[in-house]
């Protein structure tokens, strides 16, 4: 793929309104979709806004839809894609515009205050220290993997094509409350909250979620489904209901 | 007058990394109003992105370790000319601040009693980095963060601040822009905490994103306060070199901790052949041994790989020099051969490497369980910032605080890996805990119009010269290039002289920026302004480097290649002189107490 051209095809726009632009350069071994709006930014388009700080998939700060798909652009290397038409480039589709490929995420800092924060047990030894096993571990640290990319609540329907901010926290968030309900110290507990603030329920297990999440978490499967669970298990919840609900609003 | 809006916090935190976190979580907790301001979202600062783990002497793997071995090994590290009041509430201090984070939820990896485990890092002589996986700055800033948001922080995400403001002789607020709509915004504060890490986009090669243009560093210069240690820039030994597209990508340490080694075209462990004097009764001199120190073995000694990055940067560029490098310019760096020694080694590697594994095969379509890396030195922070005060943090600017990367002192000539973690919370703690009594104790100053006027008329200037003027990103590149070539790792008076020239001209260049479009997220605007710190930074390593004449941890002279004593006891100080220039003066280093020079001796 030596020193190749290629065409990205941008979203260039604000709340208002905005296209998708041309832009075509030079492309070489190994780049990355990020590389590539980089140097066009450099050379092209001085003004266009993009979000990014590690360029090594850890921070969770270029989410975009590469191609339709969110994608990281930091990890999604140009020789996966085909160079032969534009690669299309926009921003999460989820949230407002803020512009370009910048989208206005704050509700998502916002949701998971709502969440009840780490409670732990007391320590298990007289210095203040506790004592647990590597494997109670490592069942959370799948899910503290997150790098709060937000591609999963991009992709959730329940957010992109309901918009039921209100409703619904979102597999980010739901992952997040995973992590802490199956922490081998805390003692809150958070299945009331889980079933009417946050709704899981409103998640009908489509998995969206986990195909696109970056970190490989297992976000329906080891985190939702078993806050279903317990909800179940804790509160009798007529999950059918709920699901005809959501049905009806379709 | 400008358009703004104004906050008022009691102490306000410029930076969201560990260090501005940990300073926000404490200053709150003593009751006073917190403001954070940072330049990208929450959880996305440059602490995010380290590996390895946080030192602290928790001898919970070896119990031989505690506070007095850390001292010992952070100023060896750091070749004596560091803070020696930091090294010391450091090395006591750390293990209390990593419970802490345990106590607030973070989950470390386990030893098999179920304590917190600890790695084998460079410089340390026992294992002593307390980590998750290979993400453990991940696990510790979405720690602080979860803590933080329940503490009634305010937090402003998306914000540059520009320059700090005076009254007095005092700090007493900020000045900045949101990214979002462009507009600006005006902290007042009674004290202010700086946390705005490094500044390792001044070099072509780096590890560090594009928030790390020295803005702390510039802030503190320009509003009066003196900077210390500036020659000394850590080039970490192994970045990614191929494909060219991720050039200086970190490879953590922990590849090496985990028994990893490097080797050169011929296939010789060639760290072998050069082990530094204070290093030698440490260090193994055969492979057998150093394999079994990063096996648990305690009676080995470490094997070369794991010396100072400083030694092993300079080992890796020698053997490029000599034509033993490897296809791409780098060297060899290899974790497979440890399958030879381990049952189920592809598992194992994958296991406590996950984030390596996954980094090269999706970026560089290799297998690290199969093949070796290619590396090269990349760089990766600075030991140089705000001189502070070693128990308060609190800068020669009343008022002014600074922890984390933009401050300096504990690391002295080189940075041992998984101080900066342990750092960033330790003084980080101390930095919000002052900052707040001074807060408590002084009352808000009166803002000067005319500062605010004159700094927003300078930040919107390069909309007027619009896109006819320089091209900003253009400008940062030649600059990234020249500091790259001429203030590099190895360094020459002649060459920083020409770069003394260059950065003339750049400046000259910088006052022709123009920027098109309008002030919403507009990324041109932004690269024009960081210029003005990436500048400033640059010009402080070249002039302290220029009067270190001496070889000596990060700063490595090929005119003076050796170490000189005359040097051991004093530190460059920079600071702008009534004239408005960049003036480098010697400042001595204050004896140590007895108590810290047996421990020292003890420990040799
Ligand atoms: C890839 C990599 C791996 C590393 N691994 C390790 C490791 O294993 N162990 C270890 O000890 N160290 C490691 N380090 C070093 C360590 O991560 C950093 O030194 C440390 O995280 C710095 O923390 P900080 O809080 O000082 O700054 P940062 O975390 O960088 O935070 C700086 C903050 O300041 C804000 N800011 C900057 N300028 C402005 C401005 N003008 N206005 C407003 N806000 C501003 C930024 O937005 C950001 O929020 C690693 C570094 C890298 C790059
Ligand atoms: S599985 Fe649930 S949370 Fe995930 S995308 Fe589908 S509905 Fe949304
Ligand atoms: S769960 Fe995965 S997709 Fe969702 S925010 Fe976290 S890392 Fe991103
Ligand atoms: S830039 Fe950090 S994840 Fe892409």
């Amino acid at each position: 793929m030596a020193a190749e051209r290629a065409t990205f095809r941008i979203w260039r726009g604000d709340a208002q309104g905005g296209t998708f632009q041309d832009y075509p350069t030079k492309v070489s071994e190994g780049m990355v979709v990020l590389d590539a709006v980089h140097q066009i930014q450099a050379e092209q388009a001085n003004d266009l806004a993009v979000r990014w700080n590690c360029k090594a998939g850890k921070c969770g700060s270029c989410s975009a839809e590469v191609n339709g798909n969110p994608r990281l652009m930091c990890m999604t290397r140009l020789n996966q894609l085909d160079l032969s038409v534009p690669v299309t480039v926009g921003p999460m589709h989820a949230f407002p515009l803020i512009r370009d490929l910048v989208t206005d995420v704050s509700w998502n800092f916002e949701a998971k205050k709502r969440i009840k924060r780490f409670k732990p047990r007391p320590p298990d030894a007289p210095d203040g220290t506790w004592r647990i096993a590597q494997g109670d571990v490592e069942r959370v640290q799948e899910f503290r993997k997150c790098i709060e990319c937000f591609l999963c609540q991009d992709v959730c329907h329940v957010l992109r094509d309901h918009q039921m901010f209100d409703a619904f926290i979102g597999p980010r968030h739901l992952v997040y409350a995973a992590a802490l309900e199956m922490h081998p110290l805390d003692t809150e507990n958070r299945i009331p909250d889980l079933k009417r603030a946050h709704g899981v329920g409103y998640c009908n297990i489509t998995k969206c979620c986990t195909k696109v999440c970056p970190e490989s978490i297992t976000i329906t499967d080891n985190a939702i489904i078993p806050l279903k669970e317990r909800v179940i298990d804790q509160l009798y919840d007529p999950v059918a209901m709920l699901f005809r609900k959501l049905r009806t609003r379709d | 007058m400008p358009d703004y809006q104004t906050h008022e916090h009691d102490v306000l935190v410029i930076g969201a990394g560990g260090a501005g976190l940990r300073a926000a979580i404490e200053a709150s907790a003593a009751g006073v109003s917190v403001g954070l301001v940072c330049k990208s979202l929450l959880g996305k600062a440059h602490t995010v992105m380290a590996e390895g783990g946080i030192a602290a002497a928790l001898a919970n793997v070896d119990d031989r370790d505690n506070w007095k071995v850390h001292f010992a090994d952070t100023m060896r590290g750091g070749q004596y000319v560091n803070n020696w009041r930091m090294a010391e509430l450091h090395a006591k201090e750390a293990p209390d601040r990593v419970r802490e984070l345990e106590a607030w939820g973070a989950v470390f990896d386990r030893t098999s009693d179920g304590r917190i485990l600890q790695r084998n890092f460079g410089g340390h002589r026992y294992p002593r980095l307390a980590h998750v996986g290979d993400r453990t700055g991940l696990e510790m800033i979405r720690t602080l963060q979860d803590h933080g948001i329940h503490q009634g922080i305010d937090v402003h995400m998306e914000c540059t601040i520009i320059t700090l403001l005076k009254d007095h002789g005092r700090v007493v607020g900020a000045f900045g822009y949101e990214r979002e709509r462009g507009r600006f915004k005006l902290f007042k504060s009674k004290a202010v905490v700086l946390a705005t890490g490094g500044v390792g986009r001044a070099y072509k090669i780096t590890s560090n994103s594009w928030e790390y243009t020295g803005d702390g560093h510039t802030l503190a210069y320009d509003a009066g306060a003196e900077l210390v240690d500036m020659e000394f820039v850590q080039f970490h030994p192994t970045g990614m070199i191929w494909p060219p597209s991720v050039r200086g990508i970190l490879v953590t340490e922990a590849v090496r901790g985990e028994g990893g080694v490097l080797r050169n075209s011929e296939g010789r462990r060639f760290m072998f052949e050069e082990i530094p004097e204070n290093y030698r009764a440490q260090t193994a001199d055969n492979e057998e041994e150093g394999w079994r120190y990063t096996q648990g073995d305690k009676s080995a000694r470490r094997p070369p790989e794991l010396l100072t990055r400083d030694h092993v940067s300079r080992c890796i560029v020698r053997e490029i020099k000599a034509g033993r490098g490897s296809p791409h310019g780098g060297v060899f760096l290899d974790i497979s051969w440890i399958k030879a020694r381990i049952p189920n080694g592809t598992e194992h590697i994958k296991k406590k490497l996950p984030s390596m594994y996954h980094q090269f095969k999706q970026l560089a379509d290799l297998d690290i369980t199969q093949e070796p890396m290619e590396i090269g030195p990349t760089t990766h922070y600075i030991m140089g910032g705000v001189r502070v005060d070693g128990d308060t943090q609190m800068s020669t600017v009343p008022g002014l605080f600074a922890a984390g990367e933009c401050a300096a002192g504990i690391n002295g000539a080189n940075r041992l890996g998984g101080n900066s973690l342990s750092d960033i919370l330790v003084f980080g703690k101390r930095a919000g805990e002052f900052a707040a009594k001074f807060a408590k104790s002084g009352k808000s100053g009166t803002i000067d119009a005319q500062q605010l006027e004159e700094a927003a008329r300078r930040a919107i200037e390069p909309f007027d010269r619009g896109t006819g003027g320089e091209n900003a990103y253009q400008v940062q590149y030649a600059l990234q290039d020249m500091m790259h070539d001429l203030v590099g790792i190895v360094r020459t008076e002649p060459e920083m002289q020409r770069a003394l020239d260059g950065l003339d001209a750049l400046r000259t260049r910088e006052r022709r920026v123009g920027v098109g479009g309008h002030r919403e997220y507009n990324s041109g605007w932004h690269a024009a302004l960081d210029l003005h710190s990436l500048l400033t930074v640059s010009e402080a390593i070249t002039r302290s480097a220029i009067e270190r004449r001496e070889s000596r941890g990060g700063h490595f002279r090929e005119d003076y290649p050796d170490k000189d004593t005359a040097f051991g006891t004093l530190n460059f100080v920079v600071r702008k002189a009534p004239d408005g220039r960049m003036e480098i003066v010697r400042a001595p280093i204050p004896g140590m107490p007895q108590e810290l020079k047996n421990i020292i001796e003890e420990m040799k």
